[in-house]
């Protein structure tokens, strides 16, 4: 390969942030990986190597456990929420309505606000309970007296139950004959908290997923559906047969940036309910990091539960970003 | 683009990294003859940050050589600062004093590993060996690297956690008397749930607030030298005091308002309130340090009274916050100077009155006639602390290492989501072998 000069200035131009992700990004992925095998227990470095340990001590800590439990839990009902508003709105913004702009502004611009600003404006519909900012008086809950629900309780974000099969329910014990009684524990269970913060990162991550899908749709031929329709094809049977398939490609990219967030969600829940509670019912793996290196100080561990974060979301990743190059590349 | 303007393009942002990367350099402060001092804390707003500038004030116009800043970090009850703190201090680029709690979080977290220095010298020019309680010097002393016991941090202000604050009209039209013991406590309770009135306002949001809950019965149902010895290894964890303790707790926990998970303390101490005058309050009683005082305060609510978290009359389950000196403070003359004001009678008395805590040097509390004076609370509570036994507060660190009362704190929430005894019973013992303290 000759070195021409626009080569070099390219190179030159690169090297800066070549060597900037390469230090910054994965050089300290590399250091929090070491961090993770060492004992580092205290404020003071301590490099004794300690093999596993860390990881065999956050998997058998029931926190951790809880952790991984309300991962599940969210990334299903989020990305599932999302899918479905994102794509029916999608299909009704499709329907050539008049101030299209409009409404795609005001859907999409939820997502313009950062996690934190919808948390604490999630937290003042969800509990008001408590008296307002300047000594407001405490209001009473208004998405309970619009379900018409009792408007006194107020159990959103204050629930710390976990519904889960009871082992003595008649499924629980079918469960049990058939030798799936490792189902029925509150390990596998949903935290119902979880659901008031599933339903704020929704509120917040539809209109994003809506403008996916709009951008699918108007790439879908027009033809293809005439012709599907002078086929005699319901309206139900084109959205089945022919829009839907061809929004696969659009679908997977919105599960995996949906899927990543939701993996790494952190600022929603602590502003949302403080990062754990009720209980450890709206937990995630990212608050429990923070909190076992910067309130505990015990760094190995800490960087363990980062490692773990970082593989379960290039699992997600990884495969993604391969198989979307490998398109580019049969183009 | 063309060649030229691609080579300007590329001069232009190579001098703009340049530039970028020397500023820092070039950019020392000097402000004046005077040198600038760093002092970080977590004071940022209403009576704590008044009462710390009013004391910064006054050094700065004692000492026109040196210019005190306060580097404040907001938020958490410092659980930011101390995050940013410990990087800065591992870093070897430390402030040259910083607020810390008095006791194992100081200790364990940057004395043991070697980042700061005693305070012997101060302890002896000034004085202070006699003039703070010994309960004290115990909390703020420990075993340096020559196996000797040294000083390591000045306390400021002291705190109580163990109190219940309860609204006086409540009990006088219930015809009930605060509770003297958690047995009182029940009694007390049940009669108020009858009324309609939750008896115990919680806010959990930051899980401490119901640590310091069981904290308190642990107190009451094992004294002051029972309560001591958790710490220590003396006491055994596993006993059936602390079982009785962990079952008084889940019943008290059965009084609290539903909501306490979506609540900071100073919202569920609000529930203590009433919304207008005479109609009845959310809550009759709420267990919260003594900085609920001004919090009440702040919301100019004065129907309310105080007293000793039931069964802990005679002990003072004390937090203080201390400063100390770094290794790698650059300006350590001045921060000796700033510390030397902070530990004396006349500055303890500049602060404590804005803080709504007592000073811990047993000489102050009567601060000059023009300046702002101790709250009735405030004399009470100076007049206990001269007679009560003292023990190190868990949840505000002064008893044990963060790590250990992280445990103990996921412990708790665990708890109180599901409340069941022998698991968390397991877990504290636990807690205290991974600490390397309990066998």
């Amino acid at each position: 390969m000759r070195l021409t000069r626009d080569r070099a200035l390219a190179l030159a131009f690169l090297c800066p942030s070549v060597l900037l992700i390469a230090v910054f990004v994965y050089g300290l992925i590399g250091w929090t990986g070491y961090i993770s095998l060492v004992r580092w227990a205290t404020l003071k470095p301590d490099y004794s190597f300690v093999g596993l340990a860390n990881f065999q001590e956050i998997f058998s800590s029931f926190r951790f456990q809880d952790d991984i439990r309300n991962t599940i839990v969210f990334t299903f009902f989020f990305v599932m929420a999302c899918l479905f508003v994102g794509l029916l709105l999608a299909n009704l913004i499709d329907r050539k309505i008049r101030a299209e702009g409009v409404f795609r502004t005001i859907y999409l611009f939820p997502m313009a606000i950062s996690f934190i600003v919808t948390g604490v404006a999630w937290k003042w519909i969800l509990a008001p309970g408590q008296p307002g900012l300047g000594g407001h008086p405490a209001q009473p809950n208004g998405i309970n007296q619009l379900l018409g629900l009792d408007p006194a309780t107020n159990k959103w974000l204050t629930d710390a139950s976990v519904a889960f099969i009871s082992p003595t329910s008649q499924v629980g014990q079918i469960l049990h004959d058939v030798g799936l009684g490792f189902l029925t524990s509150p390990n596998i269970g949903i935290p119902v908290a979880m659901l008031s913060v599933v339903l704020a990162a929704a509120w917040q991550m539809s209109g994003f997923v809506m403008v996916l899908y709009l951008s699918g749709l108007r790439a879908i031929p027009e033809e293809l559906r005439e012709a599907a329709r002078v086929d005699g094809a319901t309206e139900w049977m084109v959205f089945r047969r022919i829009t839907f398939p061809l929004l696969l490609p659009i679908t997977l990219s919105a599960v995996i940036i949906l899927g990543h967030i939701s993996l790494k969600i952190y600022d929603l829940t602590v502003a949302l309910t403080g990062g754990a509670g009720p209980g450890f019912a709206t937990d995630t793996p990212a608050n429990n990091m923070w909190q076992t290196s910067f309130r505990d100080a015990l760094f190995g561990r800490g960087a363990s539960i980062a490692i773990v974060m970082l593989v379960v979301i290039a699992v997600v990743v990884v495969p993604y970003l391969v198989w979307t190059r490998r398109q580019e590349v049969s183009e | 683009m063309n060649l030229v303007s691609k080579r300007i393009v590329a001069i232009l942002s190579v001098a703009a990294i340049v530039a970028s990367g020397c500023s820092s350099s070039s950019g020392s402060p000097s402000a004046g003859a005077k040198t600038e001092v760093e002092v970080v804390s977590w004071w940022t707003t209403g009576g704590e940050a008044s009462g710390f500038n009013a004391i910064i004030d006054k050094f700065n116009t004692d000492n026109p050589q040196w210019h005190v800043t306060n580097s404040a970090i907001a938020g958490g009850a410092g659980s930011n600062a101390q995050a940013q703190l410990q990087n800065r201090v591992l870093n070897g680029n430390p402030p040259d004093s910083f607020q810390v709690h008095m006791g194992h979080e100081l200790l364990d977290t940057y004395v043991t590993p070697g980042y700061m220095d005693n305070l012997d010298d101060l302890y002896q020019q000034n004085g202070w060996t006699t003039q703070f309680p010994q309960g004290v010097l115990d909390i703020v002393s420990a075993k340096g690297s020559d196996g000797k016991t040294h000083y390591y941090s000045v306390p400021l202000d002291i705190h109580r956690a163990n109190m219940l604050w309860y609204n006086k009209t409540v009990f006088t039209a219930n015809n009930l008397t605060p509770p003297k013991t958690w047995a009182d406590f029940v009694t007390v309770a049940q009669a108020l749930q009858a009324k309609g009135i939750t008896p115990l306002a919680v806010g959990d949001s930051g899980i401490w607030a119901n640590g310091m809950l069981l904290e308190s019965i642990l107190i009451a149902q094992l004294g002051a030298d029972g309560y001591d010895g958790l710490w220590t290894g003396k006491t055994d964890w596993a006993s059936a005091d602390v079982t009785t303790a962990l079952n008084t707790y889940k019943q008290v926990l059965g009084f609290i308002n539903s909501d306490h998970a979506s609540l900071s303390w100073d919202q569920a101490a609000d529930y203590l309130i009433p919304a207008s005058a005479g109609a009845q309050p959310k809550a009759a009683m709420t267990l919260m340090g003594d900085w609920a005082a001004g919090e009440f305060g702040a919301k100019n609510f004065t129907d309310y009274g105080w007293v000793a978290a039931p069964g802990t009359d005679g002990i003072y389950d004390a937090l203080a916050d201390s400063f100390g000196l770094p290794s790698k403070a650059q300006h350590k003359d001045a921060a000796k100077a700033f510390l030397t004001l902070l530990g004396s009678a006349a500055g303890q008395d500049i602060f404590n009155p804005y803080k709504g805590s007592i000073p811990a040097n047993s000489t102050a509390g009567n601060p000059p006639a023009d300046a702002k004076q101790y709250s009735d609370y405030q004399k009470w509570a100076m007049g206990e602390w001269k007679t009560d036994k003292i023990v190190p507060s868990l949840e505000h660190g002064a008893a044990a290492a963060p790590s250990w009362k992280g445990a103990w704190e996921t412990a708790v929430t665990a708890f109180v989501a599901n409340p069941d005894v022998p698991t968390l019973q397991a877990a504290l013992a636990q807690a205290c072998k991974d600490a390397q303290v309990c066998k």
